[in-house]
């Protein structure tokens, strides 16, 4: 690529980082077929496209983690090539994986200058490190303690350290790969400020979400990839939630409806259960709720309201301090967590890299971990029995895989989510709790997850999710129930409106 | 041994790179045959891979122990104590002992002396087990802890002393101790005998049993094997019970080879199988790893350090050698589990 036609091409003046032509192969996945990426100075680009379709591949290529196998990366006019992250960093560059790469026994502090500690007389400036945490997190709204452990702090606040190291850079390119998947309405808003401020002093962002409506709201220009390569670009005033969807996979998808199902029995009874955290202070405050064979309940709150805590008890990885858990009229409280899957409750965590995938073990192994019994035949396993299993578990949440054998890193943040979804729907759940099952995944993956979770529901399966956008309690749930502060606030049937669900959830409502 | 592969590597196209790093110590164990073949005619004869073969033993039974607490994300530093203190056990049983108030020496039958061996080697590996499950010792304090405990009983026992002497008497009907350590079955010594059939079932066990997935689930990431409902804490105690239990089988047949037990038999035996571990491809961080590396690594330190002994390099030197080799191994790992998916 020459320089004089990059600046021949009229939008050249405001591409400060651009990918030529790059390509990316794993043996024989190409993850990225010849794609050209423009990033504009001072303007938000958002990446859309499905599960797998490369977006991660290109943005770890034009932040230096990752290299292409052939094309280029043009930075301010100029092919340059960064042999790492570090590089690209010190040019200007930094990236907020999907995937959260903080070390837990640190604290927030030294998770944010991880590797740039702040050198001061006497050693490390802890004090002005400090100062600049609070700084930031003041910046974000959020009361996260520089000096707490990350392992001790939810998922989503988790994210929001991963955004402040990002921040704390001062970068004039930054990448958001899915930076809001654990984020609730009001932090993204929070966050959209924060991108606005940004921009608005010339620093450029790349944003990827599988939120699409929540992404529109922010973005400048719009690429949307399929399949390793760029099938449509269009700024802001041309494309709509139609445009995106079509592009992206071809038709629009819904949600779905709630299924008409005869609602026999309660399946999952919850009485006035209490969890405490660390500290005994209250997560879960005497909450009672209950579930029937066929229902489909949303549970909907912000971050820290106790959804997680409520369905990790239920699961059998929290102790209550009180009350009870009954599973089709049997008390299952003191039973572990393999006896409460074999009796028909399952749970799909929400943090896929900590509670639900095994790393070291393929693709196929992680979808049958849940069920070995089930392919067991005396003594041993049966290749043949589980290889059936993992057969019709990828089909059934369309995995997209090269194949059972494949090692679980090699698929994309969305695929591995599915393979989550996949081993606990394997164990041929009663009631299967979701704690926020669409976290990371496409519209087309979310819908047909949806599909299988309102047929299962239509054959007596209890379902209960958890999520923390909107639109997604007001599609296949009969039942909406909005937690705050460890207690039932509010609770809806399925024609409520979006406003009085948010309004419920203590959440200022967003414009 | 095609059933001791590690599932993860089951169904993979093989490319020549690939088969080269993941067959390394194969490869090294044919370079080291072909070197000492070469420099000595000793070597290479049917007899002396027999000797060294049953010097292997001791350590292979051990090293495959350890593969399984390995493969747990743990390490097991109390095998060469609990094999010392198993030795001693068995060698006190062998002598008679003395019941004070009832006035009798009993001698019981060497069966029973072996089942009641291996059941004090799985005792104490259970307790290990114990501390590391249910009171969160981290594995390397406690099978540190129980690594000097074990030792010290075993020295209490003897009073420092060795068991000589263990081949019992025709009147007492307590003979043939000495089986394990000296009989061959068809040429074959009875410890290599030993060896091979605790490492097929250990491989059947890790590659065909539902319990060989939930040691690798549970060593690749304990909190979603937890949540995938794999009794986590069962599985940590099973593999240190075993561990323990292999420890006092290797015990055995030491005693067994040496017709005498000693207190400070096996000092620093569990270096070793770890090393073999490690040699054989496993990741020390849990997870990862299969017996028939294990055992191509047993054989490699056995071999090398056999080979090194027969060509008459001084002892100081095969140390060298064996640091060296564990080093080299511990790299090809980082190669194949760490950077190889980043860069291909
Ligand atoms: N290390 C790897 N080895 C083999 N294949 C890989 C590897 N990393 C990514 N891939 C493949 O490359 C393709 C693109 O993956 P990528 O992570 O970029 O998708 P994505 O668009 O970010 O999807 P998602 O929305 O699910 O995060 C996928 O098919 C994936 O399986
Ligand atoms: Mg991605």
């Amino acid at each position: 690529m020459t320089g004089g036609q990059i600046q021949g091409n009229p939008d050249a003046a405001e591409v400060v980082l651009a990918a030529r032509n790059v390509a990316k192969s794993y043996g024989s996945v190409h993850a990225l077929k010849g794609v050209n990426f423009d990033i504009h100075r001072g303007q938000v680009t958002t990446l859309f496209g499905e599960n797998g379709a490369g977006k991660s591949t290109l943005m770890k290529i034009l932040s230096g983690v990752i290299q292409p196998t052939t094309g280029d990366i043009v930075l301010d006019g100029r092919p340059v090539s960064f042999a790492n992250a570090n590089e690209a960093r010190d040019r200007g560059i930094s990236i907020i994986h999907q995937e959260l790469s903080l070390a837990p026994n640190l604290s927030v502090r030294d998770n944010i200058f991880m590797g740039r500690e702040l050198r001061g007389p006497l050693g490390v400036d802890f004090a002005e490190e400090e100062r600049q945490v609070r700084a930031l997190m003041e910046e974000l709204e959020e009361e996260i303690d520089p000096l707490t452990p990350v392992e001790e702090l939810r998922l989503g606040q988790q994210q929001i350290v991963e955004i402040a190291r990002a921040l704390s850079v001062d970068s004039r390119i930054l990448i958001m790969d899915e930076p809001t998947s654990a984020l609730s309405a009001s932090e993204v808003e929070v966050l959209f400020k924060v991108i606005r401020d940004l921009t608005a002093r010339g620093v450029s962002i790349v944003y990827i979400s599988h939120h699409l409506e929540e992404a529109l709201t922010i973005t400048d220009h719009a690429v949307v990839l399929r399949d390793g390569t760029m099938t449509a670009y269009a700024p802001r005033d041309q494309i709509d939630l139609d445009w995106i969807v079509r592009n992206m996979v071809g038709e629009n998808y819904d949600l779905g409806s709630p299924p008409d199902s005869d609602k026999r029995g309660v399946a999952l009874s919850i009485r006035n259960l209490s969890v405490p955290d660390a500290t005994g202070k209250d997560l879960v405050r005497g909450l009672s709720l209950d579930v029937k064979a066929g229902e489909i309940v949303c549970i909907y709150g912000l971050m820290g309201a106790g959804r997680t805590e409520l369905l990790e008890t239920c699961a059998g990885r929290l102790r209550a301090t009180g009350g009870e858990i009954v599973l089709e009229g049997q008390e299952i409280s003191h039973l572990s967590i393999a006896e409460r899957i074999a009796r028909g409750l399952a749970l799909v965590p929400e943090d896929r890299q900590r509670d639900g995938l095994v790393q070291t073990m393929s693709v196929g192994q992680n979808l049958s971990l849940a069920s070995i019994a089930s392919f067991t035949r005396g003594l041993f396993t049966s290749s043949r029995a589980e290889k059936k299993l993992i057969d019709d578990s990828i089909r059934n949440v369309t995995v997209k895989t090269s194949g059972g054998a494949a090692p679980i890193g090699s698929l994309s943040g969305g695929n591995q989510q599915k393979v989550v979804i996949g081993k606990m729907l394997a164990t041929k759940p009663r009631v299967i709790m979701l704690d926020e099952p669409s976290r990371g995944i496409d519209i087309g993956a979310k819908a047909e997850v949806f599909r299988l979770l309102a047929e299962g529901a239509r054959q007596g399966l209890a379902v209960i999710y958890s999520t923390s956008e909107v639109s997604e309690c007001l599609s296949i749930a009969h039942r909406i129930i909005v937690m705050h502060k460890g207690r039932i606030s509010a609770e809806f049937d399925s024609t409520v409106t979006k406003e009085k669900i948010m309004a419920a959830s203590g959440e200022s409502v967003a414009a | 041994m095609s059933a001791t592969t590690a599932p993860a590597a089951k169904g993979n196209g093989f490319s020549i790179g690939r088969l080269l790093l993941e067959g390394r110590a194969f490869f090294a164990l044919i370079a080291i045959i072909a070197v000492f073949s070469f420099l000595s005619p000793n070597y290479f004869t049917v007899s002396n891979f027999l000797i060294m073969s049953s010097q292997v033993a001791i350590y292979g039974i051990l090293s495959v122990g350890m593969l399984l607490v390995i493969l747990n994300g743990g390490i097991d530093l109390s095998v060469g104590s609990i094999l010392a203190l198993c030795g001693v056990c068995a060698g006190a049983m062998m002598q008679g002992i003395t019941l004070d108030w009832a006035g009798v020496i009993l001698y019981p039958p060497v069966w029973a002396v072996v089942v009641l061996t291996i059941a004090i080697g799985a005792l104490v590996g259970a307790l290990n087990g114990v501390l590391i499950a249910f009171f969160k010792v981290p594995p390397f304090v406690a099978t540190l802890g129980v690594m000097y405990v074990a030792r010290g009983v075993a020295l209490l026992m003897t009073n420092g002393l060795t068991y000589n002497n263990l081949r019992g008497q025709e009147a007492l009907g307590n003979t043939g101790f000495n089986w394990l350590g000296f009989n061959r079955i068809g040429g074959v010594p009875i410890s290599v005998i030993v060896l091979a059939v605790v490492a097929i079932l250990a491989g059947l066990m890790l590659s065909r049993s539902s319990f060989g997935r939930w040691l690798y689930a549970s060593g690749g990431n304990e909190r979603a094997a937890e949540l995938s409902g794999v009794p986590t804490r069962f599985v940590k105690i099973t593999v240190y019970t075993i561990s323990g239990a292999l420890a006092a089988i290797a015990g055995l047949v030491l005693a067994s080879q040496l017709t005498s037990a000693g207190p400070t038999a096996g000092t620093t035996y569990e270096l070793t199988a770890i090393a073999a571990v490690v040699i054989g491809g496993a990741a020390l961080t849990g997870g990862r790893g299969g017996v028939r590396g294990t055992m191509l690594g047993a054989f490699v330190i056995g071999f090398l350090s056999a080979g090194l002994v027969i060509i008459g390099v001084s002892s100081y030197w095969q140390t060298v050698f064996t640091g060296a080799v564990i080093v080299l191994a511990v790299l090809m790992n980082s190669i194949q589990y760490g950077k190889g998916g980043r860069k291909s």
